[in-house]
């Protein structure tokens, strides 16, 4: 019988990335959580090892320290069976808009730094000929909206990144799975006004994420409607978007 | 936004936020008056704030676990499903589980829950060591039976209008297997159910699905449903293997709202029939996993859609031993006299309680819903009063529509319940437009 292998959170902190942890853990897989304050994980580490009896690791890490990446891919026990980088952050679009600073620092934090650090587990990966690495993007990489085109370009680079690191792989044995959530009904929403049948619970997303690494998928929305948003959003002509307000 | 509860009759607008920690929990608590809501299980607004509505959803975490003493310290925003997935494969199961595995630590504990097993084990309180209540201050006092005891009592049943639970510690029940060993026993009638039931005083669980359409000789007729959890001994081989671990079942659910008039006298009648005529068949004993034996409805998710747009009220009361005979009765000839009985009626044999403001008394309670018509809601006027005659009381968490006379003329002690609410600023800050109709 095959032991499940380590899967490694980025963003452990974070409602998706602790919610593809819960539903790999359930699997029996022990799980490595890393975000920049280790110690805020030790709740989600206790309530982890409690509801599936399976071992759970705590690490600090910091996905903008790029010079740090390699070193932290060093420190750690051993080389994972799975990587997820559930690594982002939204800011305010008005901010990003006016301060250089912000926006850099979300172009950094939701492409830069998780691309750059994908890269260096790609590479080991790939030498040892078997692993799986999933990339969280975002929808609003599909196309650049006036509301969250910060962000969203920094997705789309993302989601760029993955297809491209996907298509290397494919015949090292690594498989790389792009996952568009759609709306989650997470933190980082909380509080906005979101549509019931487009939003997904985090376990939801977890599931859909278990799967697709098991079943080899490429590239998933967790809830299939989003493909028929994004079809429609993708084919509206450039001259009609750039008058609405979506 | 529009909140309601299960039974989806009538919703509220309430803001619903979902604190992540004590603080955010503390900061929601001034933009009261606030209650708090675990995962939406009580049937009426018990859980739908006045103003503002304190989602535990994020406070989810399992703490700690004692094996010794198999007692699990937890936020309350965990479910009881989540307590089983985590714990039955190591041979531990909640004391007390009520018909649902939907429902959260804080609302089992708000509610005091009963289940099966209430006759001989008592309502979910009891096994509560301390609670964690943030009060209307914002501070967190931990009470148990020997500290703060009075804030334990009250919050113990207390419908989260003492403050907001935060965490607490329950103890678990050691069990060999993941069975049930169910006796079914048919009864031909209200008298026949009863007697069976007091035959049966020192099994484990007990309750009786109950045909409330049946009329003359018939009335009452139900089916008794006998558990023990099953020892190793008790399985086969192949269960032997895995004695924890059940099969996978397939998970129906209800899409989409079932046009309401779907349920009525006739459909509902044919399939009691039906039901009760299967029972009688499968008389005797046999083996049922914990899933569908404490859980039947669980396994069909959203099924209060089967009730249509409109929603459904539940009615539940308990009667005391000394009239539930006549009660019941009473209760029984109005409701087949109505032609409005549900196939979801229950009777269950209630042990001796003693606490501040739970359901539970001792002798027999009934539980039954009806599409929420206005045919309806008299119906439940009426076995309101019958209740009332006999000496019955009310559970609020199914409660969607009682009268606040109704609900002090059925209980003495809701008087020192408010007399509990006037200290700490409780009333001020802890409201759900349930506390609001029963002026509680």
């Amino acid at each position: 019988m095959n032991i499940p292998g380590p899967v490694l959170i980025l963003g452990g902190k974070s409602d998706i990335g602790l919610a593809c942890a819960h539903a790999f853990a359930a699997e029996g897989h022990p799980v490595w959580l890393a975000a920049r304050d280790a110690g805020q994980l030790e709740a989600a580490k206790t309530d982890m090892a409690l509801r599936h009896g399976v071992e759970v690791e705590t690490f600090a890490f910091d996905a903008t320290d790029i010079a740090a990446h390699e070193g932290f891919v060093d420190g750690l026990p051993a080389l994972p069976s799975v990587v997820i980088c559930a690594v982002g952050a939204m800011g305010e679009q008005l901010d990003n808009e006016r301060d250089v600073a912000k926006a850099a620092q979300v172009m950094r934090a939701n492409f830069e730094g998780p691309a750059t650090l994908l890269g260096v587990f790609a590479n080991r990966m790939e030498a040892r000929g078997s692993g799986a690495i999933v990339g969280i993007s975002s929808v609003a990489g599909d196309r650049g909206r006036a509301t969250n085109y910060i962000y969203g370009s920094a997705k789309a680079g993302f989601t760029a990144f993955l297809s491209g690191l996907r298509n290397r792989l494919a015949g090292a044995g690594v498989h790389v799975v792009t996952v568009r959530p759609g709306f989650v009904n997470t933190a980082m929403t909380a509080g906005m006004d979101l549509p019931a049948k487009l939003t997904a619970e985090p376990d939801e997303l977890g599931t859909a994420v278990l799967n697709a690494v098991r079943k080899g998928r490429n590239d998933i929305y967790v809830r299939r409607i989003w493909w028929l948003v994004m079809l429609i959003i993708r084919n509206i002509p450039e001259m009609v978007f750039k008058k609405l307000s979506l | 936004m529009k909140l309601g509860g299960w039974g989806r009759f009538g919703a509220e607008d309430t803001a619903l936020t979902a604190p992540r920690d004590g603080s955010e929990a503390a900061e929601a608590l001034t933009r009261g008056p606030v209650i708090a809501r675990g995962n939406g299980r009580a049937y009426g607004q018990s859980a739908v704030g006045k103003t503002t509505t304190i989602s535990t959803r994020n406070l989810n975490k399992m703490v700690s676990f004692d094996a010794k003493k198999g007692e699990l310290v937890a936020e309350a925003g965990v479910l009881i499903g989540d307590i089983i997935d985590a714990f039955l494969p190591r041979g531990w199961f909640p004391y007390v589980t009520p018909g649902t595995k939907f429902v959260t630590l804080g609302g089992a504990i708000a509610a005091d829950v009963h289940g099966k097993n209430h006759h001989i084990e008592g309502s979910f309180g009891q096994y509560v060591t301390w609670i964690e209540v943030m009060e209307a201050d914002g501070t967190v006092t931990r009470c148990a039976r020997n500290k703060n005891r009075k804030l334990f009592e009250w919050t113990i049943g207390g419908m989260g209008l003492t403050g907001v639970i935060l965490r607490a510690a329950i103890r678990l029940r050691p069990v060999e297997s993941a069975w049930i060993r169910q006796t079914m026993v048919p009864a031909a009638n209200l008298r026949d159910a009863m007697r069976v039931f007091e035959a049966n005083h020192d099994a484990t669980y007990s309750v009786a699905w109950i045909d409330c359409l049946a009329t003359g000789d018939a009335l009452g007729r139900s089916l008794v449903m006998l558990g023990e959890h099953a020892t190793a001994g008790d399985l086969d081989v192949t269960r032997a293997r895995r004695p924890l671990a059940i099969p996978p079942k397939r998970k129906l659910s209800v899409p989409f709202d079932m046009p309401g008039f779907m349920l009525n006298g006739h459909t509902v009648r044919a399939f009691n029939k039906l039901y009760y005529w299967k029972g009688c068949r499968a008389e005797g004993e046999s083996l049922v996993d914990w899933d569908s034996y404490f859980y039947p409805l669980d396994s069909i998710l959203g099924w209060n859609r089967i009730y249509g747009r409109k929603g459904f009220l539940q009615f539940q009361c308990a009667l005391p031993l000394s009239t539930a005979r006549d009660g019941l009765t009473a209760l029984l000839s109005a409701i087949s006299e109505a032609g409005q009985g549900s196939f979801l009626a229950v009777l269950k044999r209630l042990g001796a309680q003693d606490s501040r403001f739970s359901f539970p008394m001792e002798g027999y309670t009934l539980a039954l819903d009806f599409p929420a018509t206005t045919s309806a809601l008299a119906l439940m006027d009426w076995l309101d009063g019958i209740t009332l005659d006999h000496g019955g009381r009310f559970y609020l968490a199914k409660d969607a529509r009682m009268g606040a006379d109704t609900l002090r003329r059925a209980d003495p002690r809701v008087g020192e319940f408010a007399e509990m609410r006037g200290q700490k600023g409780r009333a001020e800050t802890f409201q759900s437009v349930q506390s609001e109709r029963l002026k509680i």
